[in-house]
C-alpha cells in the first residue's frame, strides 16, 4: 500500500512538472501557431536570475522565488519582443527555425557568460525533505509541486475564463483577425501569452532547482522536449491537453519503471515512447486537440 | 421568435448619441482612390464611395467584384492605398485595433463568431474597447431582450448556434463597440429563406434607430429594399450608383451582378 502511495506520488509529480512546462509550451502555441523551444533556456535563465541574486543580493529563499518568476516572465516577454515579434504571421516553419535559433544563442550565452559546468545554487533544496507518515515516506518537495501545479492549472482557468485578456487569448487561438477587428491589440494577447507562459516557466524552474541545486547551461531543453511530447500526446494547441498530456507522461514513465523487470531497465524509455507511438495510432492529432471547423486559421 | 419588430420604439442598445456626429459637411464615411492589394494582384482599381450618417449603403456585385475587399480596407485586414476617412478622420494608415476604436465595426463574412466562447463572452469580446464595463453589461442584458434566442443561450458555447443565431450573434457583437459606421458583409449567406427575411428586418430596425451601415449583399432584391443609396461594384471597380430608389426590385440588374452582360 505505502509502495502503491509512494509511486503515485511519483508520477503525480512528474507529472505536474511536465504539466507545468506544456502548458507553457502550449499556451503560446495556441496563439501564434509557435512552437517555443526556447521555454527550456527561460527556465535556465531563471535558474541562472538564482544565482545572480543570490551572490549579489540575498540567501532568503522567498525573494529568490519571487526573483526567479519575475526573471523567467522578463526572459519570455523579452524574447517575444526581440525574436518573435519580426517572424509573427510567418508559417510554422519559421518560426519553429527561430525559436531553435533563439534557444542555441541562449544556451551558448549561458555557456559564455556562466559556466559549462553546474553552478550551485542551493537556496531551494530546503523544499526536498523527507515526510514520515507512520511507515510512508515520501518527498515533501513531490507534494508541493503537485499541489502547486494544481493551484496554477486552476488560477489560470480562472484566468482565462473571467477576464477580458483571458477571453480574448481563447478567442485568439481560434481567429486572431477577429480579436483585433474587436479592437483588442495583438501585442497585448501576444505578450500577455508570453508573461503566463514565463510566469510557468518560472515555476518549474523553482522545483527545477530544489531538486538539483545547480544551474547548467543545458538544464531547461530536456525537460522542454519531454513537455513537447506531452502536448503532441495531449493534442497541440489544447491546454487541457497539455495537462493531460503532462500527467499521462507522468505516469506511463512511473508504470514502466515499475513494471519493467530490472534487466530491461534500459529500455524504459523505448517502451514509453512505443507507448505513446501506440497513442498517436489511435488519435493521430492527440487526445484532446482541438475540434477544427471550416475558417479556423489552422 | 425574434421579437424584433412587435417591439414598440424602445431604445435599441448602443443607439444612443454617445458618438459626436459627423457635422453636415462631411459623410460618415468617405473613400477616395481606394486600391486594395492581395499581395501583389490590385483587387479593387481605384473606388469611391461615401455613406452619409444613418443612411445605409449597399454594395452589389457578383463573387469577386471586391465588396469583401473594400470592407477588409476599411476594417485594415488588407493592404490599400488611398484615402478613408471616418466622421473626415483619415483613419488608412491605423492598424486595425485602433480603427474599432475609432468607430468602425463588422459583422464578416462567414460570422466569424468565437465559437469556444459562450454566447454572453462573445458579446464582452464585441465590447471589449469600452472602458464602462458596467453599461457594458446592463447593454447586453438589453440584446439578450431584443434577440430572446440568444438570452436563452447565454452561457452556452456560440459554436452550438444555428446559422442565423450566429449572424444575430456577429451583428450584436458589433454593435457593442457602439461603432460609427456598421459594416455588414453578407449576413443572409447561407441561412434559410425565412431567417433571411428576418435578418433584413434587423437591419432595417438598425437603419430605423439611426445605425449608419454599409452592407455588402448579393441577395440585390432585399438589400435595395434597405438601403438608401446602391453601388454596382464589378471586377473591382464601381460601374455604377445610384439612389436605391433608381434600382427598383434590383431585377434589371441580373446581367452586371452574375458577371454576364448578356
Amino acid at each position: 500500500m505505502d509502495y502503491a502511495i509512494q509511486q503515485a506520488l511519483n508520477a503525480l509529480s512528474f507529472g505536474a512538472e511536465y504539466a507545468l512546462i506544456a502548458l507553457g509550451l502550449a499556451i503560446v502555441f495556441s496563439i501564434m501557431s509557435l512552437v517555443n523551444f526556447a521555454h527550456g533556456e527561460v527556465i535556465a535563465f531563471g535558474g541562472y536570475s538564482m544565482v545572480v541574486i543570490g551572490t549579489l543580493l540575498t540567501g532568503n529563499p522567498w525573494i529568490l522565488m519571487v526573483g526567479v518568476l519575475a526573471g523567467c516572465v522578463l526572459a519570455s516577454v523579452a524574447l517575444e519582443r526581440i525574436a518573435f515579434r519580426t517572424v509573427r504571421g510567418a508559417d510554422l516553419t519559421t518560426g519553429l527555425l527561430t525559436a531553435f535559433g533563439v534557444s542555441i544563442i541562449l544556451q551558448n550565452l549561458y555557456l559564455l557568460l556562466g559556466s559549462p559546468r553546474p553552478m550551485a545554487a542551493t537556496q531551494f533544496i530546503f523544499l526536498d525533505q523527507t515526510l514520515s507518515f507512520g511507515t510512508l515516506r515520501v518527498s515533501s518537495l513531490q507534494i508541493y509541486e503537485t499541489v502547486a501545479t494544481i493551484l496554477a492549472i486552476v488560477a489560470l482557468t480562472v484566468f482565462l475564463r473571467r477576464t477580458t485578456l483571458g477571453m480574448a487569448m481563447r478567442a485568439a487561438a481560434l481567429d486572431f483577425e477577429m480579436v483585433r477587428l474587436c479592437g483588442i491589440r495583438a501585442n497585448r494577447v501576444i505578450a500577455g501569452a508570453f508573461a503566463i507562459s514565463g510566469l510557468l516557466a518560472g515555476l518549474a524552474c523553482i522545483f527545477i532547482m530544489a531538486r538539483r541545486g545547480s544551474v547548467q547551461p543545458h538544464m531547461g531543453f530536456d525537460p522542454v522536449l519531454v513537455a513537447f511530447v506531452a502536448c503532441v500526446i495531449g493534442g497541440f494547441g489544447s491546454l487541457p491537453g497539455a495537462v493531460l498530456g503532462g500527467f499521462l507522461l507522468g505516469v506511463i514513465e512511473v508504470l514502466v519503471l515499475i513494471l519493467l523487470p530490472q534487466e530491461a531497465g534500459g529500455l524504459a524509455h523505448a517502451v514509453v515512447f512505443a507507448l505513446i507511438a501506440l497513442i498517436l495510432i489511435w488519435r493521430p492529432d492527440g487526445i484532446l486537440s482541438p475540434a477544427r471547423e471550416k475558417g479556423d486559421k489552422r | 421568435m425574434f421579437r424584433l419588430g412587435s417591439k414598440p420604439k424602445a431604445a435599441f442598445p448602443g443607439s444612443g448619441p454617445e458618438r459626436p456626429p459627423g457635422g453636415d459637411a462631411t459623410a460618415m464615411l468617405e473613400i477616395r482612390q481606394l486600391r486594395v492589394f492581395h499581395r501583389l494582384i490590385e483587387a479593387v482599381h481605384g473606388i469611391e464611395i461615401s455613406v452619409e450618417e444613418g443612411q445605409c449603403v449597399t454594395l452589389l456585385g457578383p463573387n469577386g467584384a471586391g465588396k469583401t475587399s473594400t470592407l477588409s480596407s476599411i476594417t485594415g485586414a488588407v493592404r490599400a492605398t488611398g484615402s478613408i476617412r471616418l466622421s473626415g478622420e483619415e483613419i488608412s494608415r491605423l492598424p486595425i485595433e485602433e480603427r474599432c476604436k475609432r468607430g468602425v465595426a463588422i459583422s464578416p463574412e462567414g460570422r466569424r463568431i468565437f465559437s469556444n466562447l459562450s454566447v454572453r463572452d462573445n458579446l464582452i469580446m464585441g465590447g471589449a474597447v469600452r472602458a464602462d464595463k458596467k453599461a457594458l453589461f446592463a447593454e447586453i442584458q438589453e440584446w439578450f431582450g431584443h434577440f430572446p434566442v440568444l438570452g436563452e443561450r447565454a452561457e452556452q458555447m456560440a459554436g452550438t448556434l444555428s446559422g442565423g443565431e450566429q449572424q444575430m450573434l456577429a451583428i450584436a457583437r458589433a454593435l457593442l463597440s457602439r461603432p460609427r459606421i456598421l459594416l455588414l458583409d453578407e449576413p443572409s449567406l447561407g441561412l434559410a429563406p425565412q431567417i433571411v427575411g428576418k435578418i433584413f428586418d434587423i437591419i432595417k430596425d438598425l437603419k430605423a434607430r439611426g445605425i449608419t451601415i454599409l452592407l455588402v449583399e448579393q441577395n440585390a432584391a432585399a438589400a435595395i429594399a434597405v438601403s438608401d443609396y446602391v453601388y454596382i461594384l464589378n471586377n473591382g471597380r464601381v460601374t455604377r450608383h445610384g439612389e436605391a430608389a433608381e434600382f427598383g426590385d434590383g431585377s434589371g440588374l441580373m446581367g452586371e451582378l452574375t458577371g454576364m452582360h448578356a
